[in-house]
């Protein structure tokens, strides 16, 4: 029999604020253990919530940015479970008016088309604390310093219908909430992360088949293997004649395969009611259009302009638009040289290569916009040839001199152009070879290339390789 | 001393007839000399107080005193006090030192008065008799066979036998009111929103409100001046101008229209309560009072559904006492769930449990429309009755407790029963409405309280139609004679 996959994902994004969603305590990542835990975060008896404002901005920037439904009136309810790192008892979160409605999502498959993705809904919430189950001797300990710290959680309708268009999904909210500046998107420190629904159904029918629940799962290739094995798994299940229950799976990444978590008849019931510390939130037209305005131009429409104005191949505009870091780099690059062909190579290649190399983000590269343009520009203007560029590249890389230019001067790479200075050089190889002269003017076209090589080294690569190419066609004929 | 009102004694303290030291210590003294008996206190915060009050002696030498500074009261044990034991008369909460002060124990402590401990109450603030709290009982001065009330008992009986000139407490369907009413007391409960709930240990949240026990209407304006006021760190405190309570004290009564709700007098009123009700409204129309018959429709949905209502919330509320981070754990759990079931089972009293769950199985999936919903349709009914009756009326007057103090023991084993002693004061909290109960008499000896309900935020009228009462009758200034 032939099947289909149904998938849903909810995605968590941790949002970038200072201070926590109800709580003026920090939310940097990495402190000491219940150090930025406030006795709000600690649920301690008496204490009352307080929204932070800049959720409600964030939430608004994240509809606009997909063009959904924005929530004028939206809520927070209580969501009911015992778990030691909820320290309340309950979660803050918003159930019935989410602050952000229906919406959309486009993503580009791989054979070049593309598919909307229905969004259904993101509220915003708070996360938990963490357990850590090490070091304390079959107890556990408990860090409260991640409970409180605000979170918008994504809905997706469930229209993706591979392991594959689930991670373009993901990947293309990674781009949106980083470009849109709500969220830093670090998948280690978990500030985004997701729940995969995933269920299976004969090819053609119209009922969904019983779908699994896949949690937490922190990388872009787990959430594609996570999602394949568990399809697999069900398929394998039904035609082995058992029947897929409604369960929460745990993916384990080690040992490559999901295991449950709990049962449908397990889960807890919520008891989801509004919560009467905090009062519902409603917001302005007006407040709406100023939140508009700080929007940023978004990946699409990057993308596209990239294409129109720059002639880009979509592609190469794909790949730099995808960080609005990159793109923001290769618009000064692009601006300052001139060249869109010249920029789009030196930023997708050299550029990236060592940033690769040193897992380094695009923000914290010692080779800054400005100094790529002006070696570019070098190039452009033929003060250096392409190969020297990229010496060049490389000592800024190093912190060797303030730019190109002073590279250039204090490595005496500048290009010679002094014809009479070349023309020497072209002598000398000449008078040095006279086998090749022979075979060239016997007909032997490959062997210019012969001399060019060796005149480009006797010049240590200073020579114009065009004017050189020219001198020593006319020196030979 | 004693036998002072709050404006007597900052007069004293102002005129220098006594320091506010002297003050604290003969309070503290009675403290010792009637509580063994009464229970009023949980805890009593003698260094503390002694510290405050030179502290406040200083400041009145300096001439810097405001109307509070130096004044002694009592603090319900619900209100977090920075370093000293909150309890909330549970055991959950036996060993729970809070590293914060409530912003109603900042405001005092802003203000320079003097807390002289923390009062006795109802576990969790559920109850209507001050029987369900961990640390015992409390006697009603006036007949110490009998309960003060609940769940503010300890705050009301320490007023009443003047072991405090004043106190605070807390009112959700009724806690200050009618233990104000069993005990003698002027007991005011304000507009929800009115005054900041932080560190005030919630029990359900759209309900709660802080308030006061005083012997008169006087000086709750005096402590609502200081307990009053937008507070950030509560979303639900509102932002309105806290204007002087006592500026309108002395307004007469000429053209007041009085509403009487035929439902507050129904066959489940005392006929002997009714009958003093009845003289204290006579008293009005001597006063220039106009009496208007006005009808709460609903008034007979309010008992079950704040009994929807204020469980849920409380079912969530008090999820947060696992015994995991502070409060009650138990000993040797031998795992997770052990841990909660055990702590929670052998930490709360036999009350809370029955509210957590009523709560739990109100917004249980398939009972949550049935129940909580409904109950919330009705909470909207029952506001829309006030609200239709303040187009015709400035107050509404009633029976603040069906009937006077009752025995020990009577109703602890009747919840339904108990929760009936609230029915005349629960629906002022299902509506955010601020609320009295002002002394109006005796029936068998035992105090009779008659219950004032303004508009929102009315309280200056409130204050002012109490206040005038008291300066034509002289129930307010009676006191217990075991305790003179």
């Amino acid at each position: 029999m032939e099947w289909e996959t149904v998938i849903g994902l909810e995605i968590h994004t941790q949002l970038a604020t200072k201070s926590k969603i109800f709580s003026g305590a920090a939310t940097a990542y990495g402190a000491e253990p219940n150090t930025q835990a406030c006795a709000v975060d600690l649920g301690l008896p008496g204490v009352l919530p307080v929204l932070n404002k800049e959720v409600i901005s964030m939430g608004v920037k994240f509809g606009l940015a997909l063009d959904a439904e924005i929530g004028m009136t939206s809520a927070f309810d209580r969501k009911n479970y015992f778990y030691p790192d909820s320290p309340k008892g309950y979660q803050t979160t918003q159930m019935d008016f989410p602050i952000v409605g229906k919406g959309s999502l486009t993503i580009d498959l791989e054979d070049g088309t593309k598919k909307v993705i229905g969004v259904t809904r993101a509220h915003l919430e708070e996360d938990a604390g963490k357990s850590l189950h090490e070091d304390f001797h079959g107890m556990t300990g408990i860090d409260l310093n991640r409970a409180g710290t605000p979170l918008l959680e994504i809905v997706s309708e469930p229209d993706m219908c591979s392991a594959k268009e689930a991670v373009a999904y993901m990947r293309k909210m990674h781009s949106l909430v980083r470009y849109i500046g709500i969220s830093d998107g670090n998948m280690q420190e978990g500030s985004f992360r997701c729940d995969a629904n995933v269920s299976v159904r004969p090819k053609g029918q119209k009922e969904f088949g019983t779908r699994t629940e896949l949690k937490n799962i922190n990388s872009f290739r787990f959430v594609e293997r996570a999602i394949n094995i568990e399809i697999e798994r069900q398929i394998d299940l039904i035609e082995a004649g058992g029947k897929v229950v409604q369960e929460t799976r745990l993916y384990d990444s080690d040992k490559n395969e999901t295991r449950s978590m709990r049962s449908k008849e397990e889960a807890n019931d919520y008891r989801y009611f509004p919560c009467p510390d905090l009062l519902p939130i409603k917001i302005s037209e007006k407040f709406v259009e100023q939140v508009r305005a700080t929007l940023p131009e978004l990946p699409d429409a990057k993308k596209q302009r990239f294409v129109d104005s720059f002639g880009l191949k979509e592609d190469d505009a794909a790949t730099i638009t995808s960080n609005r870091d990159m793109a923001e780099y290769f618009e000064t690059v692009m601006e300052k040289c001139g060249d869109a062909k010249l920029a789009t190579n030196w930023v997708i290649g050299e550029l990236s290569g060592y940033l690769n190399k040193e897992d380094m983000d695009i923000t914290a590269s010692p080779v800054t916009a400005e100094m790529l343009a002006l070696l570019l520009t070098r190039i452009k203007d033929n003060t250096i040839s392409g190969k020297i560029a990229k010496q060049v590249f490389e000592a800024m890389w190093k912190g060797e001199g303030k730019d190109a230019d002073a590279v250039i001067e204090s490595k005496g790479l500048k290009q010679i152009t002094d014809t009479g200075a070349i023309e020497a050089i072209v002598d000398e190889i000449i008078a040095a070879n006279p086998e090749q002269v022979e075979q060239f003017k016997a007909g032997k076209e490959k062997v210019l290339g012969f001399f060019v090589g060796q005149c480009m080294k006797a010049s240590k690569g200073k020579a114009n390789p065009g004017q050189l190419n020219q001198l020593i066609r006319d020196k030979l004929k | 001393m004693h036998n002072k009102t709050i404006a007597e004694l900052a007069q004293g303290l102002k005129k220098g007839d006594f320091s506010s030291e002297e003050l604290t210590k003969s309070y503290l003294e009675r403290i010792n000399q009637y509580d063994t008996e009464l229970n009023s206190f949980i805890t009593v915060s003698e260094d503390h107080a002694l510290t405050q009050a030179r502290a406040a002696d200083e400041i009145i030498a300096k001439g810097n005193a405001g109307t509070l500074t130096g004044i002694p009261f009592a603090q319900k044990d619900i209100f977090c006090t920075n370093g000293i034991k909150t309890t909330c008369g549970s055991k959950m909460l036996d060993n729970f030192i809070a590293p914060y002060d409530a912003t109603v124990v900042h405001n005092f402590n802003q203000a320079g008065s003097v807390m002289l401990g923390k009062t006795n109450m109802d576990e969790f603030a559920m109850g209507s008799s001050n029987e369900t709290s961990f640390y015992g009982g409390v006697k009603n001065p006036w007949n110490t066979q009998t309960v003060p009330g609940g769940s503010s008992g300890g705050s009301a009986a320490a007023v009443a036998a003047r072991l405090a000139p004043a106190s605070t407490g807390t009112d959700t369907g009724g806690s200050i009111r009618q233990p104000a009413a069993l005990c003698g007391l002027t007991g005011l409960k304000p507009t929800y929103g009115r005054v900041s709930r932080y560190g005030m240990i919630a029990f359900a949240s759209s309900l709660d409100q802080a308030g006061t026990f005083t012997q008169t209407a006087e000086d709750s304006a005096l402590m609502l001046n200081v307990m009053s006021g937008l507070d950030e760190k509560d979303s639900t405190s509102v932002d309105k101008e806290v204007p002087d309570y006592t500026a309108n004290l002395n307004q007469d009564l000429k053209g007041l229209k009085i509403g009487l709700p035929k439902e507050y007098f129904d066959e489940g009123l005392n006929a002997d309560v009714a009958k003093v009700v009845e003289e204290a409204i006579a008293e009005y129309k001597k006063l220039g009072a106009e009496i208007v018959d006005i009808s709460l429709p609903n008034s007979h949905l309010s008992v079950p559904a704040y009994y929807v209502i204020a469980p849920a919330e409380c079912s969530s509320n008090l999820s947060r006492f696992d015994g995991v981070r502070f409060g009650y754990r138990c000993d040797e759990p031998k795992d997770l769930e052990d841990l909660y079931k055990r702590s929670r089972g052998e930490g709360f009293g036999d009350e809370v449990k029955r509210r957590i769950m009523i709560g739990t199985y109100a917004l249980s999936a398939g009972y949550y429309d049935a129940y909580y919903l409904k109950a919330q349709k009705i909470r909207r009914l029952i506001s829309d009755d006030f609200v239709a009756a303040f187009e015709k009326v400035d107050v509404i007057m009633g029976p603040t407790s069906p009937e006077v103090a009752f025995k020990a023991g009577e109703k602890s084993n009747d919840p339904v029963s108990m929760y009936l002693s609230d029915i005349y004061t629960i629906a002022t909290n299902l509506a955010g409405l601020p609320g009295m109960s002002v002394p109006c008499g005796f029936s068998n000896n035992m105090p009779v309280g008659l219950q004032i309900i303004g508009n929102y935020f009315d309280e200056s009228r409130l204050l002012n139609v109490a206040h005038q009462y008291q300066q034509t009758t002289d129930w307010h200034s009676q006191m217990p004679e075991a305790f003179k």
